[in-house]
C-alpha cells in the first residue's frame, strides 16, 4: 500500500472528468471569443462576457433573481434530454432521437392540455409515454432488424416534427402559427409553482426543476445501485458477456431506449406545461433542445449528477446569447459554442489517456527515487514532486 | 565470419509500461537454416519478431542484415530487406480475393490502374514452383485455413522475400497439414530462403529445424543445435525445470447421464452448410469428454447451441432429465450449466467492470446479491469476490475492485474458472480453457477440471491442443466438418491416428 | 411529370454524391455522421462563392468556381472528422453529431455577420444568387437540364473505378476491413483514413451546394439542410456500401423527396385527402422502413467506427 500515499491526483476519475471538462469549456468559449472577433472586434469582449453574464446583465438584484428563474425554466428539459442521452449511452446507444422524443413530448402534452383540458399530470405522463413510444420504436428496430439506431433516429425525429405540427394544428391561435397559450387556455394543465414563483418573481418557475434534479438522482441511483443498471450497464460495455450471462439482451435493449424516450419527452412536458414557450405548428426544423442534450450529457462526464451542472451551463451560455447586440453579432453564437463543446468532448478520452499517461510518469519518477527515498528526503526529487502536484 | 548470418538481433530490449519484453536478446538467423524459436506464452517471441518486422521499436539493441546495419522502422523497411512473416493471425482481408490479398501493398500499377493479369501469372507461377494450392480468385472467407496461410506464404515470396518468419504457424492446422508444413519449408529452405519458426511445440522443431533458440520470461536463455539436442533439454529450457506434461488423474468413475445430445443440428453463419449436423452424444456425471478437431469445423456453434447463445436448428439436448433444447440461457445456468467460453475477453468478462463485478456476472440475480426491491447488495457482493479470490489464488492490483481490463491474461482466466465452478454445477463446459496461458496457469486449471470430474460433475472440455485433449480428457469425440466421426479412448489412441480423425481422413463406420 | 423527373433526378444526384462519400469514409474505416453538417458548410462555401460573382460572369467561371469553393470547404471542414477520429481515437458518431450542429450553427452566425455587415438592419441567414444559379442550367424544352447531373453520374463512375480498378481503393477497402492486415504490407492506415474522410468532404461539400441550387434560388442556412445527410446515410446502407447499388437507391430515395415538392402538379395526388405533413414526412419513413428490410443482412466495411491504434495488434 506503498503506492496510496503517492496516488496522483491525475488519477481521480472524477478530477480527470472534471478538468476535460473545464478544458472543452475554455477552449469552447476561446473558440467562440475569436469568432466574435473575427466578426466584429470593437465588441467582442463584450459580446463574449454578455454570453457568460446571462442574467447579470440585469443591474438590480429582483430583476437578476428573475432571469435567473427564466434560465432554470429551460434548464429543467434540457437536463432531461440530458439524462435522456447519457442514459442510453451507458447501454452502449447513441440516441441522437432525444431530440425527437422531445418534439412528440411535447406534441403530446400540448395536445392533451389544449385540446382536452387534462389535468397537469396526466399531460406530462402523457409527454412521458409518447416520448417513450418513439425511443421503444428505435430500440424495437435495432433489437430485432439491426437497423442503427442513429439512423433510425434521426428519421424519426422529422417524423415527429411533422406529425406534431400537424396535430397540434388543431389548437393553434388563429392569427399566428403559434398553439394557444397553455396558461388562459387550459389552466388546470400547467405545472404546479409550489411558491417557487414567488420566490422568483417569475411565473414560469415550477415544480419542473427540482423534479427534473429528482430524476437526475434517480438515474444515478438506477444505474450504480440496481440490478437493472448492473445488467444495463454490462450490455452497454461488452453486450455479447451480457448474453452470455443470460441478460435479455433484446429486452434490456427496448427497455433503455424507452426510458430514455420517456425521459426525453418528459423534458418537454416540463418546459411546455409551463406556458413558458408555445408550440410554432410552421416549424421546420428540430428544436435543438435534444441536441444540447448530447451536449450536455458529455460535458457532465456522463454523470447524472454531473449534468445537472453541464445542463446549467449549456442553457446558461445559451440564454446569454439572447443578450448580444443583435446589430453586432446573432445569437447562434451560443450554438456556435454549445457545438464546439460537443466537439471537443470527442478529446476526453484523449485528455484522460493524457492525463493518465502524466501519473504514470510522475509514479515511475518516485518509483526511481524511491529507493533513495529511504534515507531522508533527497532535496532534489522532493521539491519537483511537490511542484508538479 | 559474420557475412554467413543473413539476419542478427543483438542485445534487443523492447519494453512496454510497467514489464520488460524483452530483455537483452541475440538471435543470429544463419543463411539458407530453419531456425526455431522456442518458448511459452509470453516470453517474448512475439514482441522480437514484431522488432524485426517494424512494428515495434526497440529501446535498446541493433539489428544486423547481412553484416549491415539496419533500422526498421516499419514493414516497408521490413519488406525492403527482404523479411516477410506470416502471422499467427493471419492478416488477410475476408472479402478480398486470395490475389488481391497477395498483391496488397505491392500492387503492380500502370497509370493508377490495377494490372491483375500480370500479377495472376506470377502467383501461379509461385504456386506451382513451391507446391502451394492456391484459387487466386476465391473470397477469403471462403477458403480453408490451410489455403489462407498458403496465401500468406505466397504473399511472401510474392515480394521475393529472402527472410521468412512463421509465428505459430501450426496452431490451426491438422497434423497432415502440418506435415505438408513442414515440406513447403524445407522446400523454401532448399531454394535459399532462410526460416525463423516461431513454436512452443517441440516436436515440430525436432522435426524440421536446424537450430533453435530459447527465450523465457523475456530473457534469451540459449541456441542449440537440434542435432545434438532432445526434447527432454528444450523443455527444460522453455520453462526452467522438467514438467510433466502428463495430468495426474484415476482413472473415471462414470455416473448417471448428464448431457444427452440428440441429432443437435446448427446452422452456420458463415456458409449455406450447417455447421452442426444431426451430433447425438453423451456425457455422464464424473467423467471428461473431450471434443477434439481442428479450429473451424463445428466445435464454437456446438458450444452456442448446447449453452443457447444460438438457436438450435433440429434435435435435442437434455440436462439431467430436463429438455433444455429451446430454453434461455439464464434458466441454462439455473438448472446447473456451467460456461467457461471460448474467448474470455469477448463473452467471459466486462472488461470495464472490477472483477469483483465480473465474479457475480452469472448469480448477481440470487436473492443472496439483490433485494426483492432489486437493489444490490454491495457488501455481500465484496465478501463474496473476496471469498473466491482467496480460495482461487486470483491476483491483482487492487483485489475485488480491480478492473478486469488491469488483469493479467491468467488471472483473467482463474477468475472466470473460479465463477463457473463456484457456482457447483452439474455441468461444466470448458471451452480452450487454457488457451493462451503460460504453464503454471495451465496446469492449475487442469488440476481443476479434474476436481470438478473427481467431485462428480460433468465435464465437456473443448480443445484445439492435442496435448490437453490426450491429457485430460476421458473420452475423446472427434468433431470434423460439424460431424462427430469417431469416439477415442485416450489410453489406447495414438496423437497419430487422432490426426487422421482430426483431418476427414478416416472415420467410424457408424 | 417532367417536373417530377427532373426533381427527381436533382435530388437523387445529391444523394448519389453525399452517398458516396459516406462510402469513401466507411470504406477507410470512419463512420461519417457528420455528413449533413458537411452539406452545410459545403453549400456555405459555395452559395458565398456564387453571391460574389458578377451574374453576368462567363458561365464555365461561375460552375467551376463555385463548385471549386464548395469542395474546398467540405473537405476542410471534413478534417475536423478526420482529426479527431484518426489522431485522437474520438467517438465518431459523438464527432460527426457535432459536426452536424456545427455546420448549422456555424453557417448561421457567418452569414449573419456578413449580411449585417453589408446592410445593419439585415438579419436574416439567407444567401441569394438568382442570377448565378442560372449558369448551372440549361433549358431543353420544358426540361431544366442542369449541370450536376452529369457531374454526379461522373463522380459515379469515377467511384466505381477508384473503388474497384486502383491501388488506391484496394488500400482504401483494406482499412475498413482489416486495418492490421494492411498497415502489416506497409499500408499507413492513417494516411488512408484521411484520404476517405476528405473524399467524404469533397462529395459531401459538392451535395451540399446541388442541394441549396435545386428548385430554389437562395438558401436560408437556419435550415441546415433538412436531414439530407442523414438520408443519403440511408441510401448508402440501402445501397450496401456500393456505387452502383447506391446509385439505384439514390433514385428511389430521389423520387420520394421529389414527390413531396412537387406533388400539389398532380392532380391525382392533391385531390387526395392527404395533407401536405404526409408527403414532408414520407422520404422520412420510406428510409425508416427501407432500413428496416435491409439492415438485417447488411455487411458494412468490418472495422468501420473502431479506431485504429498502432500499438494494439
Amino acid at each position: 500500500m506503498e503506492g496510496k500515499q503517492y496516488k496522483s491526483i491525475w488519477k481521480n476519475k472524477m478530477f480527470q472528468s472534471l478538468a476535460a471538462s473545464l478544458l472543452s469549456i475554455a477552449i469552447g468559449l476561446l473558440v467562440g471569443f475569436l469568432a466574435l472577433l473575427i466578426i466584429n472586434p470593437s465588441g467582442a469582449w463584450q459580446g463574449i462576457t454578455t454570453i457568460i453574464k446571462n442574467f447579470f446583465y440585469y443591474p438590480s438584484a429582483a430583476a437578476r433573481l428573475k432571469y435567473f428563474g427564466s434560465t432554470l425554466v429551460k434548464t429543467a428539459p434540457l437536463l432531461m434530454c440530458s439524462l435522456s442521452v447519457l442514459f442510453a449511452y451507458k447501454v452502449g446507444l447513441f440516441n441522437i432521437g432525444a431530440a425527437g422524443q422531445y418534439v412528440i413530448g411535447a406534441g403530446a402534452c400540448l395536445y392533451c392540455a389544449l385540446a382536452l383540458n387534462l389535468h397537469w399530470s396526466v399531460c406530462l405522463i402523457a409527454a412521458i409515454a409518447a416520448g417513450a413510444l418513439l425511443g421503444a420504436v428505435s430500440g424495437a428496430l435495432k433489437a430485432y432488424l439491426n437497423v442503427n439506431e442513429v439512423i433510425s433516429c434521426i428519421m424519426l425525429n422529422w417524423i415527429s416534427l411533422y406529425l406534431v405540427n400537424m396535430l397540434l394544428n388543431n389548437v393553434k391561435e388563429v392569427a399566428s402559427p403559434y398553439t394557444l397559450p397553455i396558461g388562459s387556455a387550459s389552466p388546470g394543465s400547467v405545472l404546479p409553482t409550489l411558491g417557487l414563483n414567488k420566490f422568483f418573481s417569475n411565473n414560469y418557475v415550477t415544480i419542473a426543476i427540482p423534479l427534473a434534479m429528482v430524476v437526475a438522482v434517480l438515474i444515478w441511483i438506477l444505474l450504480e445501485k440496481t440490478k437493472l443498471g448492473y445488467e444495463l450497464k454490462a450490455t452497454g460495455f461488452n453486450k455479447f458477456a451480457a448474453k452470455y450471462a443470460g441478460m435479455k439482451q433484446k429486452r434490456n435493449l427496448i427497455l433503455t431506449m424507452v426510458i430514455a424516450g420517456g425521459l426525453a419527452g418528459m423534458g418537454a412536458g416540463l418546459l411546455y406545461l409551463t406556458g413558458f414557450e408555445q408550440w410554432q405548428c410552421t416549424q421546420s426544423s428540430v428544436p435543438a433542445m435534444g441536441f444540447n442534450g448530447i451536449a450536455a450529457a458529455f460535458l457532465g462526464g456522463l454523470h447524472p449528477i454531473g449534468t445537472v451542472f453541464s445542463s446549467y451551463f449549456i442553457q446558461h451560455i445559451t440564454n446569454g446569447g439572447a443578450y448580444l447586440d443583435k446589430s453586432m453579432y446573432s445569437a447562434q453564437i451560443s450554438d456556435f459554442i454549445s457545438a464546439l463543446i460537443i466537439y471537443l468532448c470527442g478529446f476526453v478520452l484523449f485528455f484522460k489517456q493524457f492525463m493518465n499517461a502524466r501519473a504514470a510518469k510522475l509514479e515511475e519518477k518516485q518509483r526511481t527515487s524511491a529507493p533513495a527515498a529511504d534515507s531522508p528526503a533527497p532535496p532534489d526529487g522532493g521539491t519537483e514532486e511537490g511542484g508538479e502536484k | 565470419m559474420e557475412e554467413q548470418y543473413a539476419i542478427e538481433m543483438l542485445h534487443i530490449t523492447k519494453r512496454f509500461p510497467g514489464i520488460i519484453a524483452n530483455d537483452d536478446i541475440t538471435l543470429r538467423l544463419k543463411k539458407g537454416e530453419i531456425h526455431a524459436l522456442l518458448g511459452e506464452n509470453g516470453a517474448g517471441k512475439s514482441t522480437l519478431m514484431s522488432v524485426l518486422f517494424g512494428l515495434y521499436q526497440p529501446e535498446e539493441g541493433v539489428i544486423r542484415k547481412d553484416g549491415q546495419e539496419v533500422a526498421i522502422r516499419d514493414p516497408n523497411d521490413a519488406n525492403r530487406l527482404g523479411i516477410g512473416m506470416v502471422h499467427q493471425h493471419f492478416k488477410l482481408v475476408d472479402i478480398f480475393t486470395v490475389l488481391d490479398n497477395i498483391i496488397l501493398g505491392v500492387e503492380p500499377c500502370r497509370g493508377g490502374l490495377l494490372q491483375k493479369a500480370e500479377a495472376r501469372e506470377k502467383v501461379l507461377a509461385l504456386s506451382e514452383k513451391y507446391g502451394l494450392k492456391v484459387d487466386p480468385d476465391a473470397l477469403v472467407e471462403d477458403i480453408t485455413v490451410g489455403m489462407q496461410q498458403r496465401t500468406e506464404i505466397l504473399k511472401m515470396l510474392y515480394r521475393e522475400n529472402e527472410i521468412l518468419i512463421f509465428d505459430e504457424p501450426t496452431a490451426v492446422l491438422t497434423p497432415q497439414e502440418i506435415e505438408e508444413l513442414m515440406d513447403i519449408m524445407r522446400g523454401l529452405k532448399a531454394e535459399g530462403k532462410s526460416i525463423l519458426f516461431i513454436t512452443h511445440k517441440l516436436s515440430e522443431i525436432m522435426a524440421v529445424a536446424d537450430r533453435c533458440s530459447v527465450l523465457r520470461k523475456g530473457k534469451y536463455i540459449g541456441t542449440v543445435d537440434i542435432k545434438d539436442t532432445t526434447k527432454e533439454e528444450l523443455s527444460r529450457m522453455m520453462v526452467g525445470r522438467s514438467v510433466s506434461f502428463a495430468v495426474e488423474k484415476a482413472p473415471a468413475q462414470p455416473g448417471q447421464v448428464v448431457l444427452d445430445v440428440k441429432g443437435l443440428t446448427m446452422a452456420s453463419k458463415l456458409h449455406k452448410n450447417d455447421a452442426v449436423k444431426n451430433v447425438t452424444f453423451q456425457v455422464r456425471a464424473g467423467e471428461i469428454v473431450c471434443i477434439a478437431g481442428i479450429d473451424g469445423n463445428g466445435q464454437t456453434e456446438l458450444v452456442y447451441g448446447l449453452t443457447g447463445l444460438e438457436n438450435v436448428q433440429g434435435g435435442s439436448i437434455t440436462l439431467a432429465g430436463q429438455d433444455i433444447t429451446h430454453i434461455p440461457i439464464r434458466k441454462r445456468s439455473i438448472l446447473g450449466m456451467s460456461h467457461i467460453p471460448e474467448d474470455r475477453h469477448k463473452h467471459g468478462l466486462v472488461l470495464d467492470y472490477s472483477l469483483e463485478d465480473n465474479i457475480v456476472l452469472q448469480r448477481y440475480f440470487q436473492p443472496q446479491f439483490v433485494t426483492t426491491a432489486g437493489f444490490l447488495k454491495r457488501p455481500a457482493i465484496r465478501a463474496y469476490a473476496e471469498k473466491l479470490i482467496e480460495q482461487y489464488d486470483v491476483r491483482s492490483g487492487e483485489g475485488p475492485a480491480t478492473p478486469a481490463r488491469a488483469m493479467s491474461g491468467g488471472n483473467q482466466q482463474k477468475a472466470i474458472v473460479a465463477r463457473e465452478i463456484d457456482r457447483d454445477p452439474q455441468l461444466l463446459v470448458a471451452v480452450q480453457p487454457t488457451r493462451g496461458l503460460d504453464v503454471g496457469a495451465i496446469e492449475y486449471i487442469h488440476k481443476q477440471i479434474v476436481a470438478q470430474r473427481d467431485a462428480g460433475k460433468a465435464v465437456l472440455l473443448v480443445s484445439l491442443e492435442l496435448d490437453e485433449v490426450m491429457d485430460v480428457s476421458d473420452r475423446i469425440l472427434v468433431m470434423y466438418e460439424g460431424e462427430i466421426v469417431g469416439e477415442l479412448d485416450p489410453k489406447t489412441a495414438t496423437p497419430e491416428e487422432l490426426g487422421l480423425y482430426m483431418a476427414g481422413a478416416k472415420r467410424e463406420g457408424k | 411529370m417532367l417536373l417530377l423527373i427532373q426533381y427527381t433526378l436533382m435530388f437523387a444526384c445529391v444523394l448519389v454524391l453525399v452517398a458516396l462519400g459516406g462510402c469513401f469514409s466507411e470504406h477507410s474505416g470512419v463512420i461519417n455522421i457528420g455528413l449533413e453538417g458537411i452539406m452545410v458548410m459545403g453549400a456555405l462555401g459555395g452559395a458565398l462563392m456564387m453571391r460574389s460573382l458578377p451574374g453576368d460572369a462567363p458561365a464555365l467561371a461561375i460552375i467551376l468556381l463555385t463548385i471549386l469553393a464548395a469542395v474546398v470547404v467540405g473537405a476542410a471542414y471534413s478534417l475536423l472528422l478526420a482529426v479527431a477520429a484518426i489522431h485522437f481515437k474520438a467517438d465518431q458518431t459523438l464527432v460527426g453529431t457535432a459536426l452536424n450542429l456545427l455546420g448549422t450553427a456555424a453557417a448561421t452566425v457567418i452569414v449573419k455577420a456578413l449580411n449585417s455587415s453589408v446592410d445593419s438592419s439585415n438579419v436574416s441567414s439567407t444567401v441569394q444568387y438568382i442570377e448565378q444559379k442560372k449558369a448551372f442550367l440549361l433549358n431543353i424544352g420544358s426540361f431544366e437540364f442542369c449541370w450536376f447531373m452529369p457531374l454526379a453520374v461522373a463522380a459515379l463512375v469515377c467511384s466505381y473505378i477508384v473503388l474497384y480498378k486502383t491501388r488506391f481503393g484496394l488500400r482504401l477497402m483494406a482499412c475498413g476491413e482489416h486495418p492490421q492486415a494492411a498497415d502489416s504490407v506497409g499500408i499507413s492506415v492513417y494516411k488512408m483514413r484521411y484520404a476517405g474522410v476528405l473524399i467524404s468532404g469533397v462529395l459531401g461539400g459538392l451535395g451540399g451546394i446541388v442541394y441549396i441550387t435545386t428548385g430554389v434560388s437562395e438558401w436560408k442556412f437556419e435550415y441546415g439542410v433538412a436531414g439530407f445527410g442523414f438520408l443519403a446515410l440511408a441510401v448508402m446502407i440501402f445501397g450496401q456500401w456500393r456505387p452502383t447499388r447506391i446509385a439505384l437507391a439514390a433514385l428511389l430515395f430521389g423520387l420520394f423527396r421529389a414527390l413531396s415538392n412537387v406533388y400539389t402538379g398532380f392532380d391525382l395526388l392533391r385531390g387526395l385527402p392527404i395533407p401536405s405533413a404526409v408527403y414532408n414526412m414520407l422520404p422520412y419513413i420510406v428510409s425508416l422502413v427501407v432500413l428496416a428490410f435491409t439492415s438485417g443482412k447488411s455487411r458494412a466495411p468490418k472495422a468501420e467506427g473502431v479506431p485504429y491504434d498502432k500499438g494494439l495488434r
